[in-house]
């Protein structure tokens, strides 16, 4: 390697974490969406809310390669935590968010000490599993949670004390975006930081990993603590603007969309979330509301043609097609 | 490509469905949210085949220059918070007038907050769980409550003699209801529920529990499960252990001896009794006004039962404020004519909407199941007239 190229991937590395002009896209057209569709504005709280959930999800599937089918668990104790408080008199939005990633991240932390000892599909099959019980036990503990009925009742009181969440969703809007943009920050600094790459690592040769002394587990448990946060801060959200929880926010069936959803967009790539998330919910949105008993098949097809035309989502699509253009000039 | 090219031409489709409502004149929204898609979608479907089909049959009667649409949304089951959403989306961007619908009972508490804020009035013509109607002021019942069904089979059965009980209800709100209201309509005619068991909501195999009813040997056995598959599902368990030969009676809800879900059952109903507010099989002369309509829209092979029939009177209800009012309406407005609405002509007979509690009052039929004319039907042999919801009896407001 001549020292001019060792330079310049020095370089390259060094500038992989520099904010580019691009990042400030999602935020800007965020912001612009609440003016142009001032009718959706529910639906947008729930992207902005689903996205965040989408972003903690990446971080343990397409970053340290954690294939999880459970990871709704942590967003439905988020969304109960929250929306327990909210029914029994601390009806502070923030307290409960906060709250809510506390109890998230701790069942994250506690079940991570155990299924992270595993590999493959053990940890698939953990992770479901994890899941599944928290969802029966909510179904069981109808004085807590409401049971098949959801929880009813919340109250929650306006944001710091001056913003009342409405049926039109203004406060909820600003609110999702407000926390999905911590969420993000707190993710990308991870990401590109060493920690985060020693995830990705950890993902691509775990015996090199372990080879050269990064302590794994302790890292893995670690992301997965994190992303057990964000996830439940996710539920929190989605409890406090739509002011119900109900048991489907523990659901396999969740942790399921939530992956197509990355996968959707791209995997391991922070802003795959950005792409997939809006995309699907909005495909959806509109499917049902045109054809509302079929809609599921639109749904497919546009799935169909993502995994066979798009591999790697449609960022990878995207970066296929500037590598084309970049190598034909 | 493809997909962008289909999201356009979906959104220009829209827009132009937009533009097209914008030029009727007096035009009354109903927002529908039912279930459309998924492994529940058979209620949604046997409960919007009623609302379509009053519409068909009576958009005619309405003043010159009015006319009633429905907006249909899917909650894809019971997701109260999709259901809340879509309630709110019907409210904010379609600008419906009336909300109804609702086939799942947490659905409809969830869309009661919905009801309240935007004073939109909603027509519950399903979801039976009792204290739904109280979550909102905007809130009137055109179905049933299980508690009005399960207390009258009760004490029916009480009646009989029977003197111990076994009940089996799924274990969601309505299971308890039904449980409750059998317990009370049994032990007040001086019988014993000896053992109770409730069944998970995903189960499709009811064999162990039929088993444990067969070895407690009850003299009559209460069974409650969601009207669908899985009552076809709880009879073939039933039959299989052989509980009828084993000289165990069983009653039930219409739920379980559901309509159109007989001809799927073989012999095994036959002679078993149940409470309900309809029957296909009634010989009122209403019923018979509706099941040609029926017949002549959806042929022989749907077949009504008492989701359709709710659908169908919560839909002459909306029908009857629009007639009343001219088309011109507020959500209060609406609220003073629906909750004091009464019809004597409705397939299953006279009903009407009690002021106090917004909920129905209706003629409660015990049937038994018996072969006419080759097929199985619940023929009504007993009424118990204008029933008013016990739990709400029995619990007052606070």
């Amino acid at each position: 390697m001549t020292a001019k190229s060792a330079a310049h991937t020095i370089a390259t590395f060094a500038r992989r974490h520099r904010l580019r002009p691009m990042e400030a896209l999602p935020w800007v057209l965020a912001v612009a969406a609440y003016f142009v569709f001032p009718d959706y504005l529910a639906l947008g709280a729930q992207i902005l809310a689903t996205l965040l959930f989408g972003l903690s999800a990446d971080l343990v599937l397409g970053y340290a390669g954690i294939v999880t089918l459970g990871h709704a668990a942590f967003y439905g104790v988020g969304a109960y935590t929250a929306g327990y408080l909210a029914a029994h008199g601390v009806g502070s939005p923030i307290i409960g968010l906060i709250a809510a990633m506390v109890a998230a991240g701790a069942v994250g932390f506690i079940s991570g000490l155990i299924i992270l000892r595993t590999q493959g599909l053990s940890i698939l099959m953990l992770t479901l599993v994890v899941c599944v019980m928290l969802q029966e036990a909510a179904n069981k503990m109808t004085s807590i949670t409401g049971g098949a009925d959801g929880l009813q009742g919340m109250e929650v009181q306006p944001v710091l004390g001056m913003f009342r969440f409405d049926m039109y969703g203004h406060t909820a809007y600003w609110y999702a975006l407000g926390v999905l943009f911590l969420g993000w920050a707190v993710t990308r600094t991870i990401v590109h930081s060493s920690f985060g790459r020693s995830l990705t690592g950890i993902r691509e040769n775990v015996a090199r990993m372990n080879a050269i002394g990064t302590p794994v587990f302790f890292r893995l448990v670690t992301i997965y603590t994190i992303s057990a946060m964000l996830a439940g801060a996710a539920g929190a959200l989605i409890a406090e603007t739509t002011q119900l929880v109900a048991l489907n926010v523990l659901s396999v069936d969740l942790s399921g969309t939530i992956l197509v959803m990355i996968i959707l967009g791209g995997v391991g790539r922070l802003y795959g979330a950005f792409i997939g998330v809006p995309l699907y919910m909005i495909a959806q949105d509109r499917f049902s509301t045109i054809d509302p008993t079929y809609w599921y098949f639109w749904i497919g097809l546009l799935l169909v043609l993502v995994v066979a035309f798009a591999r790697g989502g449609i960022l990878g699509m995207a970066d296929a097609v500037l590598r084309r253009f970049k190598r034909s000039p | 490509m493809t997909i962008t090219a289909r999201f356009l031409a979906a959104l220009f489709t829209v827009t132009l469905a937009g533009i097209g409502i914008a030029s009727a004149q007096t035009e009354i929204k109903v927002g529908v949210v039912s279930t459309m898609s998924g492994p529940d979608a058979q209620p949604g479907d046997e409960m919007n085949k009623g609302i379509d089909l009053y519409v068909k049959e009576h958009q005619k009667d309405l003043p010159a220059g009015v006319k009633v649409t429905l907006i249909y949304r899917d909650d894809t089951g019971a997701n109260p918070d999709v259901a809340k959403r879509l309630a709110t989306e019907l409210v904010t961007r379609d600008h419906v007038n009336i909300l109804a619908g609702a086939v799942w009972s947490p659905n409809a508490a969830a869309i009661a907050s919905v009801a309240t804020e935007a004073k939109v009035p909603f027509v519950i013509m399903n979801a039976a769980g009792a204290s739904i109607t109280r979550a909102s002021p905007y809130i009137i019942r055109t179905s049933f409550t299980l508690w009005l069904v399960s207390t009258p089979i009760g004490q029916w059965a009480a009646k009989q003699g029977w003197k111990k009980a076994y009940t089996a209800v799924t274990d969601y709100a309505p299971g308890f209801d039904a449980e409750g209201g059998f317990t009370k309509g049994f032990t007040d005619g001086g019988g014993t529920v000896i053992d109770k068991v409730r069944m998970p909501f995903p189960t499709d195999d009811y064999s162990p529990f039929i088993q444990r009813i067969k070895d407690s040997k009850p003299n009559v056995a209460f069974i409650f499960v969601p009207a669908g598959k899985k009552a076809t599902a709880v009879m073939k368990a039933w039959n299989d252990l052989g509980l009828t030969k084993a000289g165990i009676k069983l009653v039930t809800t219409q739920d379980v001896m559901l309509d159109e879900e007989l001809p799927n059952m073989g012999d095994a109903p036959l002679g078993i009794v149940s409470a309900g507010t309809y029957s296909n099989a009634a010989t009122r002369a209403a019923n018979q006004v509706f099941l040609n309509a029926w017949r002549n829209a959806y042929g022989e092979k749907p077949i009504a039962d008492f989701m359709s029939v709710a659908g169908w009177d919560g839909m002459a209800a909306i029908f009857d404020v629009v007639k009343q009012t001219n088309g011109k309406f507020d959500g209060d407005a609406a609220m003073k004519i629906l909750s004091n609405w009464k019809t004597t002509d409705s397939p299953r007979g006279p009903i009407s909407i009690d002021p106090n509690t917004r909920d129905v009052i209706e003629n409660v039929y015990i049937r038994r199941v018996e072969n006419l004319n080759g097929k199985l039907a619940n023929v009504e042999f007993e009424t118990i007239p204008n029933v008013k919801d016990p739990w709400k009896e029995a619990n007052p407001p606070k």
